[in-house]
C-alpha cells in the first residue's frame, strides 16, 4: 500500500469514526469499541519490538499502566487536560522503554523476556505502595461530564483512542517501509551478522524499545478517565501481556496489518465473550486460540492467506500449462 | 597510510573465564595482500577473526587498521570503516531473499550512496555467480549458494579488507575452486583479503604469506613453502 492510499484509508476510519459518534447511542459499543482499539495501539507497539525485531516483551502491562498512572497523577496534581495526560504519558513510557533498552542490552532471547516480566512486577509493587494515587485498594477519579464538541464524554474518548490507534498503525507502517525497519528486520534474522554487516544494532534496538514504549504510554494515558477507577491489579492485569503478544501472533507479526487484524479479531470476540458468557473466559479464549494458531498456522492469518493465494497461484499457472 | 602495515594486530589477548584463547598474537598484513590464517581446531583463528571484526572485544592489545585504532569501535564502526568478514557457519538474514540480504550492507555501512543499489546488488550477485537467485528465499538456498551469499553480502559492505572464515568447508573440489577464482577476483579488483582455511591446497595457493596459529600463539609466519618446511607447524598438526 502506497503512502497515499494509506493515509486516505486512515482519514477515512478517523471520519467514519467521528460519523458514528453522530448516529449511534448506545453508550455500550463505545466502551466496547473503545478496548478493541487500545488492543490495537497496543498489539501494534508490542509488534515493534516483538515481531519486528525478536524480542518478545512480556511488560505491556508496565508501560501501559505507568501511562495510565501518569495520567492520574496529573489529574490529581494539576486537573490536566486529556492532550497534556497524552503527551506525558508517552514521555514516561518512552523513557521506560529507554531505560529498558539500555538494562537489557546485552540480554537476548528469553533473558529478555524475563527481565520484561520483572519489570513489570517491580513497577506494580511501587504503585501498591505510593498512597498518593491510591496504593492498593485504587483511586476514583471523576470524569469530565462532556467533552467540546463531542458532548458525550466516552464518545470522545472513543474518537481519541481511535486516532492514537491511527497514529500507531501510521508508525508501524513507516518503520516497516524505512531504513530502521529493516534494520530490525536485519536483527531479528540474525543479531551478529546485522552488525557485522554495517546495521547499528544497539541504537536500533532502542528505537524500537523507545517507540513501542511510547504507543503503550499512549495506550494508557486515557484509561483513567474510561474507567475513572484505577488500581494497581487492573492496569497491570496479565490480559495485556498475553493479549499485545498474542493478537500480532494470531493476525502475523510480520507486517502492520497482522496485529490490527489480530486485535479487532480477538479483541471483538472477548467483547462477545464477556457480555454472553462471562469476563473470566476471556484469557482461556485467547489461550487456546493462540494454542491453535502455533500449531497451525504459525506466519498468523497474513501468512496463511500468503501461503493459500502462492498455492493457488501456482495451481493455475499449472493448470493452464 | 603506511604500506607496511594495513591491519596491524599487536598483541592481542583474549580470555574466556580461565581459558586463554588468544596469548598475545600479533600480525601485519598489508595492503593489497592475500594472508591465509591456519591453525589445528580450537586454535583461535574463529576468536582472533571475531576481535578484528568487533564481535568481541580484546583483554589487551591493540588492533589498527589504516592506521586507526579500533581496539574498541563496535563491530558496525568497523564495517564502515572498510572491514567486512563471511561467518563460517552462513548467517543469512533468512526471511529476506538474497537480494535484499545485500541491500543491508549496501544501505548500512555503504557510506551514504543513495542511487543505483540495486544495480550494485546485482553486479556483486553477478561476480558470485548466483545472478539468478536474486528474488529467492535466501533460506532456501544450497550450502554452497549460502556460502556465496556469505561472500557476496560482505562485498555489498564495500570492503578494503575482506575476513573469509572457512568459506570452503564442507564444499567438492570444483565448489572450492569456485570460490578460490572468486577470492582471487576480489583481490584483483585491490581488496585484501584475510583467509582461515582447513582445506591446505586451497590456503597454500592463494596465500602469499600465512600465519600459523597453535593453541592462542602464533607459532609460525611466512610464505607457503616456508610454513610447509615448519617443524612447529608439523609438530601442530600431526603431534610429535
Amino acid at each position: 500500500m502506497g503512502a497515499r492510499s494509506f493515509g486516505v484509508v486512515a482519514l477515512a476510519i478517523v471520519v467514519a469514526g467521528l460519523a458514528v459518534t453522530r448516529v449511534l447511542d448506545n453508550q455500550y459499543y463505545y466502551f466496547a469499541g473503545y478496548v478493541v482499539l487500545q488492543y490495537v495501539v497496543l498489539a501494534t507497539a508490542w509488534n515493534i519490538l516483538g515481531g519486528y525485531t525478536g524480542y518478545v516483551n512480556f511488560g505491556t502491562p508496565a508501560f501501559f499502566a505507568l501511562g495510565a498512572y501518569t495520567a492520574v497523577v496529573l489529574i490529581q496534581s494539576l486537573k490536566a487536560p486529556l492532550a497534556i495526560q497524552l503527551v506525558a504519558g508517552a514521555i514516561i513510557s518512552g523513557l521506560l522503554g529507554l531505560a529498558l533498552g539500555y538494562l537489557t542490552l546485552r540480554l537476548r532471547g528469553v533473558f529478555f523476556s524475563i527481565a520484561t516480566l520483572a519489570l513489570a512486577v517491580v513497577l506494580q509493587t511501587m504503585f501498591i505502595n505510593w498512597e498518593y494515587t491510591g496504593g492498593a485498594r485504587g483511586i476514583t477519579l471523576v470524569r469530565p461530564a462532556s467533552a467540546p464538541l463531542f458532548g458525550n464524554y466516552v464518545q470522545f474518548l472513543f474518537v481519541v483512542m481511535l486516532g492514537l490507534a491511527v497514529l500507531a498503525v501510521a508508525t508501524a507502517w513507516w518503520i516497516e517501509r524505512s531504513w530502521i525497519g529493516r534494520g530490525l528486520t536485519a536483527i531479528r534474522d540474525n543479531e551478529e551478522a546485522a552488525e557485522c554487516m554495517g546495521v547499528p544494532t544497539l541504537r536500533l534496538k532502542l528505537v524500537a524499545t523507545t517507540v513501542s514504549g511510547v504507543l503503550m504510554g499512549l495506550a494508557g494515558a486515557p484509561f483513567p478517565y474510561y474507567v475513572t477507577f484505577v488500581e494497581p491489579t487492573s492496569v497491570f492485569d496479565l490480559n495485556y501481556a498475553v493479549n499485545s503478544l498474542a493478537m500480532p501472533m494470531i493476525g502475523g507479526s510480520t507486517t502492520w496489518i497482522g496485529p490490527v487484524i489480530g486485535a479487532v479479531l480477538l479483541g471483538t470476540a472477548q467483547q462477545i465473550a464477556t457480555v454472553t458468557i462471562s469476563s473470566a473466559l476471556n484469557l482461556l479464549l485467547v489461550g487456546l486460540i493462540l494454542v491453535a494458531f502455533v500449531i497451525l498456522a504459525p506466519e498468523g492469518i497474513v501468512g496463511l492467506v500468503q501461503r493459500l493465494a502462492r498455492r493457488s497461484g501456482e495451481r493455475t499457472r499449472r493448470s493452464g500449462v | 597510510m603506511s604500506a607496511e602495515a594495513f591491519l596491524d594486530v599487536q598483541g592481542v589477548t583474549k580470555r574466556f573465564g580461565g581459558f586463554q584463547a588468544l596469548s598475545a598474537v600479533s600480525l601485519r598484513v598489508r595492503q593489497g595482500e592475500r594472508f591465509g590464517l591456519i591453525g589445528p581446531n580450537g586454535s583461535g583463528k574463529t576468536t582472533l577473526i571475531n576481535c578484528i571484526s568487533g564481535t568481541l572485544r580484546t583483554d589487551g592489545g591493540r588492533i589498527v587498521f589504516a592506521d586507526q585504532d579500533i581496539t574498541t569501535l563496535p563491530a558496525h564502526r568497523r564495517t564502515r570503516l572498510g572491514i567486512a568478514r563471511s561467518f563460517q557457519i552462513p548467517k543469512p538474514f533468512t526471511s529476506m531473499t538474497v537480494l535484499q540480504n545485500l541491500m543491508i550492507p549496501i544501505e548500512y555501512a555503504g557510506r551514504g550512496h543513495r542511487d543505483g543499489v540495486v544495480d550494485e546488488a546485482m553486479g556483486i550477485l553477478g561476480l558470485m555467480g548466483l545472478a539468478a537467485k536474486a528474488h529467492v528465499p535466501s533460506a532456501a538456498l544450497t550450502q554452497i549458494e549460502m556460502r556465496k551469499l556469505e561472500l557476496a553480502r560482505a562485498m555489498a559492505a564495500r570492503p578494503r579488507l575482506l575476513v573469509s572464515d572457512e568459506a570452503m568447508a564442507g564444499l567438492s573440489s570444483t565448489e572450492v575452486d569456485d570460490i578460490l577464482a572468486i577470492l582471487f577476483e576480489l583481490n584483483q579488483r585491490g581488496i585484501t583479503i584475510v583467509m582461515i582455511e582447513h582445506i591446505m591446497r586451497a590456503v597454500m595457493r592463494f596465500s602469499e604469506r600465512i600465519a600459523v596459529l597453535d593453541a592462542g600463539e602464533k607459532i609460525a609466519e611466512g610464505g607457503p613453502d616456508e610454513i610447509l618446511a615448519d617443524k612447529r607447524v608439523e609438530k601442530a598438526y600431526l603431534g610429535e
